[in-house]
């Protein structure tokens, strides 16, 4: 290839604030008009971005010790459940919980007006968050009971450490029943009335890194209005399947674990959500920093929604039961113009991911590159990739 | 013809089919918006009433006469642009394009005078940044 840059090279053009840094939006104008290897030589960083529910997010928390010390069994933060099976005073927080008392699917379908979500939201925002931990009692934690208002700053340590986000691809939802079904993907109107898709497409990061070459462990971001890392691939983490020449996955495939300081996140960027009978989860905003090496980055992220297809699954009985179907793919362009054709149907779209805030976190992220405030990194380690060996597995059926 | 009302009502009138009589006795197409009840049974009922003039009238009339209190409808759907995170999910219910997406920037916004207050967006904002606003009475 006639355009090699190393991650030092681009940093250094990062430091002197002369790095050519677009979005993965804007980028795809450029190579237009200019191809790829002009572009590729041109420009130095393409940042991505997306904001949508990310339910396998949360935050471990280090409250300090009261007096008299005490080794917490439960812990709840305004009546959430913090998971309290670790140290003395660390707590995780997920995003998903909800308050022990919150009726739930009891009157179907359900609010979820609160949960741990908006908990780490409320955190974030400064607000004062109710504390109460219950303990045992030992000879050096003798405390039983802690009960306390707290804020972001009174706290230790807070930092999130999100098992899966940014899942590269993802089903969009239909409802071939006669119901009207409540999913984690929205309000889904029967006979297929509605399609609902999550995803920033082509701003969304890992669309435009589809073999994971330059993001891995380690890798810099933005999380969360913050600064945060990729700690290691995330939960069911797939890259081994099918996909397109463009190096796309043609369904769910590769996810993050992402990790960064609450302290300096933005409340804009975690967003406590209420999923109507589904539950109660968080928006997180993530953008990736994608390094032009050379011409085959940039080709990666030239990728335009009419090039980017995912699967349309039925959520009444194909997805929960897996019973086979197939009902074709969809692009995101034609998702995102409203409107998209099932079995000759002409049926409306519904977004569950924020594309105009996707848009807002690559245009951030392309600020702080060429400010000077945030840099590339190469990364520690891969992820595994497309041609590793996993097995997606299942829950043994039948034993015990 | 048509039009949408509040009627506020005590314990004792909550026992009544009021609605049936309105459909049976006054001719009318009752179209119930939203329902209101606190445990003490008293509450309110936000209706449209369509139907000849002579009906409509003789419906308001019965219900005056059962004791409900009848207002004209002030309610509004509340759009937070504030809480608002733009996803878009809302406009895919919203009958009217009250609620809709400009598909070159996909932002969201909300024209109050297309909206009907039909409330299917209450149910699928994630944000809860939309409300149904009412103007409604404490105790009856």
């Amino acid at each position: 290839m006639a355009v090699q840059k190393s991650y030092e090279e681009i940093n250094e053009k990062i430091r002197r604030g002369e790095a050519v840094v677009v979005t993965a939006e804007e980028v795809i104008d450029i190579v237009a008009e200019k191809g790829i290897e002009k572009a590729a030589r041109e420009i130095d960083v393409v940042t991505t971005g997306t904001f949508g529910p990310m339910c396998s997010s949360g935050a471990f928390i280090n409250f300090g010790h009261a007096n008299p010390r005490i080794k917490m069994k439960k812990v709840w933060l305004n009546g959430v459940e913090a998971y309290g099976g670790i140290a003395a005073v660390d707590a995780y927080i997920g995003a998903a919980q909800l308050p022990d008392n919150d009726p739930e699917n009891k009157v179907y379908p359900g609010r979820f007006t609160y949960g741990g979500g908006h908990v780490i939201h409320d955190l974030v925002a400064g607000k004062e968050v109710r504390l109460e931990a219950v303990a045992y009692g030992t000879d050096c934690y003798p405390n039983k009971k802690v009960e306390s208002v707290i804020t972001l700053s009174d706290v230790n340590e807070a930092f999130l450490f999100n098992p899966r986000n940014a899942y590269q691809n993802y089903n969009c939802a239909v409802n071939l029943s006669d119901r009207t079904i409540y999913t984690y993907m929205g309000i889904l109107k029967p006979r297929v009335g509605n399609a609902s898709y999550s995803t920033s497409g082509q701003l969304s990061p890992l669309f435009n890194d589809p073999h994971y070459r330059t993001t891995g462990i380690g890798t810099r971001i933005f999380l969360g209005g913050g600064v945060g890392y990729v700690a290691w691939n995330g939960t069911q983490h797939h890259p081994n399947v099918p996909r397109g020449e463009n190096g796309v996955p043609l369904g769910g495939a590769g996810t993050l674990s992402l990790i960064g300081d609450l302290k300096q996140m933005d409340p804009n960027w975690l967003v406590g959500l209420s999923y109507i009978g589904y539950g109660a989860t968080m928006a997180v905003g993530i953008g990736i920093p994608i390094p032009i090496l050379d011409e085959e980055m940039l080709k990666y992220t030239a990728v335009k929604d009419e090039d980017i297809f995912c699967p349309i699954v039925d959520y009444s009985e194909q997805y929960p039961y897996g019973k086979p179907m197939d009902l074709g793919k969809a692009n995101f362009k034609e998702l995102k113009s409203g409107r998209i054709t099932i079995n000759g149907k002409e049926v409306v779209t519904t977004p569950q991911s924020s594309y105009p805030r996707a848009r807002q976190i690559a245009h951030t992220l392309k600020e702080w590159i060429r400010d000077g405030k945030f840099e590339i990194t190469r990364p520690v380690a891969p992820l595994p990739g497309a041609d590793a060996d996993i097995v997606f597995k299942s829950i043994p059926q039948n034993k015990g | 013809m048509k039009n949408k009302i509040v009627c506020h009502f005590s314990a004792a009138q909550s026992e009544q089919p009021i609605v049936y009589h309105l459909v049976k006795n006054h001719d009318l197409v009752v179209n119930i918006l939203k329902a209101n009840i606190n445990p003490q049974k008293e509450g309110y009922l936000v209706i449209e009433l369509e139907g000849s003039k002579k009906s409509y009238e003789g419906g308001l009339a019965f219900l005056k006469e059962v004791g409900v209190i009848v207002e004209p409808l002030s309610e509004t759907i509340l759009w937070d642009d504030e809480i608002c995170i733009q996803c878009g999910a809302c406009a895919s219910f919203c009958p009217t394009d009250a609620l809709s997406i400009d598909r070159e920037s996909m932002l969201v916004s909300f024209e109050n005078s297309k909206c009907i207050v039909c409330g299917m967006c209450l149910d699928c904002c994630p944000t809860r940044a939309i409300a149904l606003h009412f103007e409604v009475r404490e105790a009856v």
